[in-house]
């Protein structure tokens, strides 16, 4: 299987372990490749009421993926978006989108893991990304009275000595939404911070979640205000025992590539 | 109608200036989401019931006009009065002329967000007509000299010791008492004597049955009964939208709202009209008011299957966060977010915007109306109309141009990178409030860096 890897644009350059780990997740399952050429599912314009000019960026995800099988990343966000709106945007790119998916889906549904070698000794806390839990139906929501299949909670109880924990609002929005993060900031710092107070409260000593932006915003306001608590993407904690090669270490220790 | 042109992020900062009173009217309102799940959960068919309703909604909006026609005809074999409005004036004027045929100066309203968007109040009073509004959230708004900032629960912003100020100042109530028991007693007692002076009684409608001519007026303190039974005329104000078929889809909507609104199985009190007693009357105003233009848009007229349960509000964490006045609308919320919209375009561009988009509105509406994704083709039609914050469009063009071409962006992101020490090339970076209040990741590396660097190494 040829497996085009989509690594969104802010994962690329604030969060390069978060590719790294589903890079290696993803080589046990095929050729990985990530063509370099990709840029931007278009969502932050689209969701800012600019869709035509997210045209572009579609237009180059689908030059960039087309020649694989399947194309995965480690976003529910970006995917959602390319199945909910990118197909209308560039209705050509829909052969593209179809054969795309989010990794939680890609190891749930198509390959179906029932083992993986990875151990986290921590109290995490599973937050699920708004596109992932409501647009995916990855996990149940506290609104429905359907149950939905908890597939990202499933993934990481393989996880070898991992202890999960529940927060009190069980799937509310940490309060990222793009550029609503800016335009709408008190109500988004309040909504963020609602929810590490939550997290805390209960013990967790990560959050993680199938979404980096959240994770990235919640991140933010740990790291100014001190808290403590970590966030980490389900990728790499999935991919916590796989080695690193020398020259990957290399890279990360000294990273002097420019 | 509405007063200023404030936009929504202007709104919320202002509520968030009080944190305390963020946390209080988040959990306030929490606290009604939760009991409304507590009730849906007791309802293993709750899923079927919502697609039935949207269902019902959906048929009845593909006919309207028929069982608008269906509706007047045995309403007036009833011996009820059909009036017609196709705006907020003509409306008011309606109401206005009944009420001076019966030389009715003093009514009793109960809680009516029609009335509230047709801005009848202040209307009526101008004509020196005592208007009263009876439900108990209402009258605290109206002593305030405020503006309802949620549709079930039009006083949810005021604390009760607020309250208790308020009742201090204009009923005489104890000075310092906040015992809401104590209170809501007052109250009772002065809005008696309301009831019985009145010379005409206005209320909402929740649901008009085609079929029979009749409708229902769902409330929980019963002083839609106590106005309507003890006036002569009795006034009841309708968006031509709140109609069902037929007497047995009340069962499916009765079921839902109170559950979805409050958490209750049911209303306390769901009054079905039929026709006037001897010697009185009742009047019924069938309003369009924007709803027939909301209608013959595609993308938005499932926002009509709306029954004003209050539920997106609760859920909506952003509502929760920034109350209901900072969307200065009649309907607040993320269902006032696609109704306003229609009424004027450039007034209401904020709205859309006021919501991460996380779909909660969506799973909880009893109706099914797609609430988060009309608020995204709401944004595409502001960003095409031009009513985009100047900065954004710029903004927004930039990263399209940028993320459209792969050299271009990979250029964009190194030179970023060299003079900022960070990537600039991200919407949301370009923008400067990130800063104020989190902070930013600085690999000194891309995924793409480390990627080349070890392929090239295979
Ligand atoms: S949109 Fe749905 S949830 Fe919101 S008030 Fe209307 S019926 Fe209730």
């Amino acid at each position: 299987m040829k497996i085009g890897l989509f690594i969104p644009c802010y994962i690329n350059q604030l969060y390069p372990q978060v590719g790294i780990s589903t890079f290696q997740l993803l080589q046990q399952y095929g050729e990985v490749e990530y063509p370099i050429s990709q840029t931007c599912c278009g969502q932050p314009m689209a969701n800012s009421g600019c869709e035509n000019d997210s045209i572009g960026a579609i237009k180059v995800f689908k030059k960039a993926f087309e020649k694989y099988d399947i194309v995965i990343g480690p976003s529910a966000s970006c995917v959602l978006h390319l199945r909910e709106h990118g197909v209308n945007i560039f209705p050509s790119a829909k052969e593209v989108i179809d054969k795309t998916y989010d990794l939680t889906e890609f190891l749930f549904d198509i390959i179906k893991i029932k083992h993986i070698n990875a151990t986290f000794p921590h109290k995490v806390a599973l937050h699920k990304s708004c596109h992932g839990l409501r647009g995916m139906r990855l996990e149940s929501c506290s609104e429905r009275v359907k149950r939905a299949p908890d597939k990202q909670k499933k993934l990481l109880k393989l996880v070898d000595k991992i202890k999960l924990v529940s927060p009190s609002r069980a799937d509310e929005c940490c309060g990222f939404g793009g550029t609503f993060s800016v335009t709408e900031k008190d109500v988004s710092v309040q909504m963020g911070n609602d929810r590490l107070a939550d997290y805390i409260h209960n013990g967790a000593e990560y959050i993680t979640s199938g979404d980096m932006s959240c994770l990235m915003h919640l991140e933010g306001l740990i790291k100014r205000q001190k808290l403590n608590i970590k966030v980490i993407h389900m990728a790499e904690i999935l991919a916590s025992n796989k080695v690193m090669v020398p020259e990957e270490k290399e890279i990360l220790e000294t990273s002097n590539i420019h | 109608m509405e007063k200023g042109n404030s936009t929504h992020p202007v709104g919320a900062e202002a509520f968030n200036k009080d944190k305390k009173r963020v946390a209080w009217h988040d959990k306030a309102l929490w606290f009604v989401r939760e009991k409304r799940d507590k009730a849906a959960h007791q309802i293993p068919e709750w899923e079927q019931l919502r697609e039935l309703a949207a269902q019902i909604k959906a048929h009845t909006l593909s006919q309207l006009d028929l069982y608008l026609e269906q509706f007047e005809k045995n309403a007036l074999k009833n011996g009820i009065h059909i009036h017609w409005a196709k705006d907020a004036e003509e409306h008011n004027t309606i109401i206005a002329d009944i009420l001076e045929n019966h030389q009715a100066k003093k009514v009793v309203k109960s809680k009516s967000m029609l009335t509230e968007e047709c801005g009848l109040n202040p209307f009526l009073e101008q004509r020196n007509i005592e208007v009263i509004d009876t439900d108990l959230g209402e009258r605290i708004v109206q002593l305030a000299d405020e503006k309802p900032s949620h549709i079930v629960l039009p006083a949810i912003h005021k604390k009760k010791e607020e309250v208790g100020a308020l009742f201090h100042q204009h009923l005489h109530t104890q000075k310092g008492a906040s015992d809401p028991a104590y209170l809501t007693q007052e109250a009772r007692k002065h809005l008696r004597t309301k009831f019985l002076n009145a010379d005409a009684a206005i209320t909402g409608v929740n649901f008009a049955v085609a079929n029979t001519g009749g409708f229902v007026v769902c409330t929980n303190e019963g002083n839609v009964d106590m106005g309507a039974n003890l006036a002569k005329v009795h006034i009841a104000c309708m968006g031509i939208e709140k109609l069902v078929p037929s007497q047995e889809h009340l069962g499916v909507f009765l079921r839902l709202l109170a559950r979805s609104a409050t958490g209750q199985p049911i209303t306390t009190y769901s009054s079905h009209f039929h026709r006037p007693k001897k010697g009185r009357e009742i009047h019924i105003i069938l309003v369009d008011n924007g709803r027939t233009n909301q209608l013959a848009k595609p993308d938005f007229k499932s926002s009509l299957n709306c029954i004003r349960c209050g539920a997106c509000m609760n859920t909506c964490p952003v509502y929760r966060r920034s109350g209901g006045h900072s969307y200065n609308y009649s309907i607040p919320g993320p269902i006032g977010a696609i109704l306003s919209p229609g009424k004027d375009l450039k007034k209401y561009s904020s709205l859309p915007f006021a919501s991460t988009l996380c779909g909660s509105c969506t799973d909880v509406c009893p109706v099914k109306i797609d609430i988060h994704t009309q608020l995204y083709k709401w944004r595409q039609i502001i960003g095409k109309e031009g009513h985009l914050p100047k900065g954004k469009k710029t903004v927004m063009q930039l990263t399209g141009k940028v993320m459209g071409q792969s050299k271009t962006f990979s250029m964009m992101s190194a030179i970023g990178k060299k003079i900022l020490g960070g990537p600039k090339v991200l919407a949301y970076n370009a923008l400067n409030p990130w800063t104020e209040d989190r902070d930013l990741p600085s690999p000194n590396f891309t995924f793409k860096d480390w990627y080349k660097k070890n392929k090239n190494n295979e």
